[in-house]
C-alpha cells in the first residue's frame, strides 16, 4: 500500500509564483491527472515530485519517506518531456539503461516490453533513427518493466497514435489495479478509471 | 557510447597531436630549444584538449533527457558521476598518456624525461577529468557557454600545470622530483574525494 502526501507545496520559476499551498494525498490505485493552461506549472509540479527541482516550501513524502531519500527515489518512475534516449545506443540498450537506473531486468523482459509497444523488430535499431512517436514508445515500454510504485508521466501521449494511447492507458490501468499510483499531465482526454483531476 | 560516436573523443586527441606537431615547425627544429619547452608544450596542449572534451561531457545527456534520469535515480549521483568521469578519463587522459612518448620524442625529450612525463600525465590527467567534471556540471544548462568553462577551470588547473612541468624540466637536469610528484598525487586524492560530490551538487543546482 503506497501513500503519497503533498502538503503546502509552492513553486516559483523566476519571478513567477506558479502555485502555492498545494496539498493532496494519493493512495494506492489512484490516478491523478494534472491539467491546466500552458505555463501553469504542470511540468514544474511533476519535476518537484520527481526530486529534480526543489519546491519553495512544503513537504512531500511517499510512505513517509522524504523526497530525495533512497526509498523515495526507488519508488518513483519519472518520464519527462524529452525522450530519455541516447542516440548512439539501440532500443534494447536504451531500455536496459533506462530501467537499470531503477531496476535490473532480463533480456526476455526487455524484448517483451518492446513487443508490447509494437516495436517488435526494433530491438537493435539505433535510437537516432527512430521517429518521435517511436522514441516515445521505447521510453514508454519501460512502464512494462519498472517495479516502481509511483509513476510520474509528463505528457505521455505526445506523438502517439490511437493504438499507442490505448496500450499505454491499459498499462496504467493495470498498474493502478495492482496497487500503484500514477500522476500524469496531459492535454488530451483519457480513458482512465478512478481519475482525479487537479487543475493548476 | 562514445566509441560508437568516435568524433566526440577523437577530436580532442587530434587537436593534441596536431598542436604539438606545430611547435617544432613554428619555433625551430633545434633540439636544445625544443627540449627546453617540451614539458610546457605537452602539458598546456594536454590541458587545452581536455577542456575541449569537457565541454560536451554532459551536453548530449542533457539534451536527450538522460541526465534527468541519472539525477533522480536512487543510485547515488556522486557514484554515477564518478563512473562518468572515469569513462571520460579512459577516453581522453589515457590516449594522451599513450601518445605522449611519441610526441615527447618529436620534441627531443630524453628517455628519462619521457618516463617522468608519462608519470606526471598518469598522476594528473585523472585530476583534470575530475576537476573538469565540476566545471562541466556547472555549465550544463547554459547555452552558448563559450569560454566560460575554460574561465572556471583553468585557474584550478594551474597548480597541476606548475608542478607537472616543473617535474619534467627538473628531471632533464637529473634533479630530484619527489616533491612535485607528491603534490600531484595529493591533488589527485583531494579531487577524487571531493569532485563527485561537488559535481553532483552542481548538477542538481544547474537542473533546478
Amino acid at each position: 500500500m503506497s501513500k503519497l502526501i503533498v502538503s503546502d507545496l509552492s513553486c516559483q520559476r523566476g519571478y513567477n509564483e506558479l502555485f502555492s499551498n498545494l496539498s493532496f494525498e494519493l493512495n494506492s490505485g489512484e490516478i491523478l491527472k494534472i491539467s491546466g493552461a500552458n505555463g501553469s506549472g504542470k511540468t514544474s509540479l511533476l519535476k518537484i515530485l520527481a526530486g529534480l527541482n526543489s519546491a519553495e516550501s512544503g513537504r512531500l513524502s511517499i510512505n513517509n519517506n522524504k523526497v530525495g531519500s533512497y526509498d523515495y527515489q526507488s519508488d518513483i518512475f519519472y518520464l519527462g518531456h524529452l525522450p530519455a534516449l541516447s542516440p548512439e545506443l539501440h532500443c534494447k540498450e536504451n531500455l536496459d539503461y533506462l530501467t537499470q537506473l531503477s531496476t535490473s531486468s532480463s533480456n526476455q523482459a526487455l524484448d517483451d516490453a518492446l513487443t508490447n509497444v509494437g516495436l517488435k523488430n526494433f530491438e537493435y535499431e539505433y535510437a537516432a533513427n527512430l521517429s518521435a512517436g517511436q522514441k516515445r514508445r521505447v521510453v514508454l515500454s519501460a512502464l512494462f518493466i519498472t517495479q516502481s510504485k509511483v509513476w510520474l508521466l509528463d505528457e505521455p501521449f505526445t506523438a502517439l497514435d490511437t493504438d499507442g494511447i490505448n496500450v499505454i492507458e491499459t498499462q496504467i490501468t493495470k498498474h493502478c489495479d495492482d496497487g500503484g499510483i500514477c500522476i500524469l499531465t496531459t492535454h488530451q482526454e483519457c480513458n482512465l478509471p478512478k481519475l482525479r483531476t487537479l487543475t493548476l | 557510447m562514445s566509441l560508437r560516436n568516435p568524433s566526440s573523443f577523437l577530436n580532442p586527441l587530434l587537436f593534441f597531436v596536431i598542436a604539438i606537431s606545430l611547435f617544432p615547425l613554428a619555433i625551430s627544429p633545434e633540439s636544445h630549444t625544443l627540449s627546453n619547452i617540451a614539458p610546457a608544450v605537452v602539458w598546456v596542449t594536454c590541458m587545452l584538449s581536455v577542456l575541449l572534451s569537457l565541454n560536451v561531457l554532459f551536453h548530449y545527456d542533457y539534451d536527450n533527457g538522460v541526465l534527468e534520469q541519472m539525477v533522480i535515480s536512487h543510485y547515488s549521483l556522486p557514484l554515477i558521476l564518478l563512473a562518468k568521469t572515469i569513462a571520460h578519463w579512459l577516453l581522453t587522459g589515457l590516449p594522451i598518456i599513450l601518445l605522449s612518448p611519441l610526441l615527447g620524442m618529436t620534441l627531443f625529450l630524453d628517455t628519462k624525461s619521457i618516463y617522468v612525463l608519462m608519470l606526471t600525465l598518469l598522476l594528473a590527467t585523472p585530476s583534470l577529468s575530475l576537476i573538469g567534471a565540476i566545471g562541466a556540471s556547472l555549465i550544463v544548462g547554459i547555452k552558448n557557454s563559450g569560454m566560460l568553462l575554460s574561465l572556471l577551470i583553468l585557474p584550478l588547473y594551474i597548480p597541476i600545470l606548475i608542478f607537472a612541468t616543473s617535474a619534467v624540466s627538473q628531471s632533464q637536469f637529473n634533479l630530484p622530483i619527489n616533491g612535485q610528484l607528491y603534490f600531484l598525487a595529493s591533488i589527485l586524492l583531494i579531487s577524487l574525494m571531493t569532485s563527485p560530490f561537488v559535481s553532483a551538487l552542481a548538477l542538481k543546482t544547474s537542473l533546478d
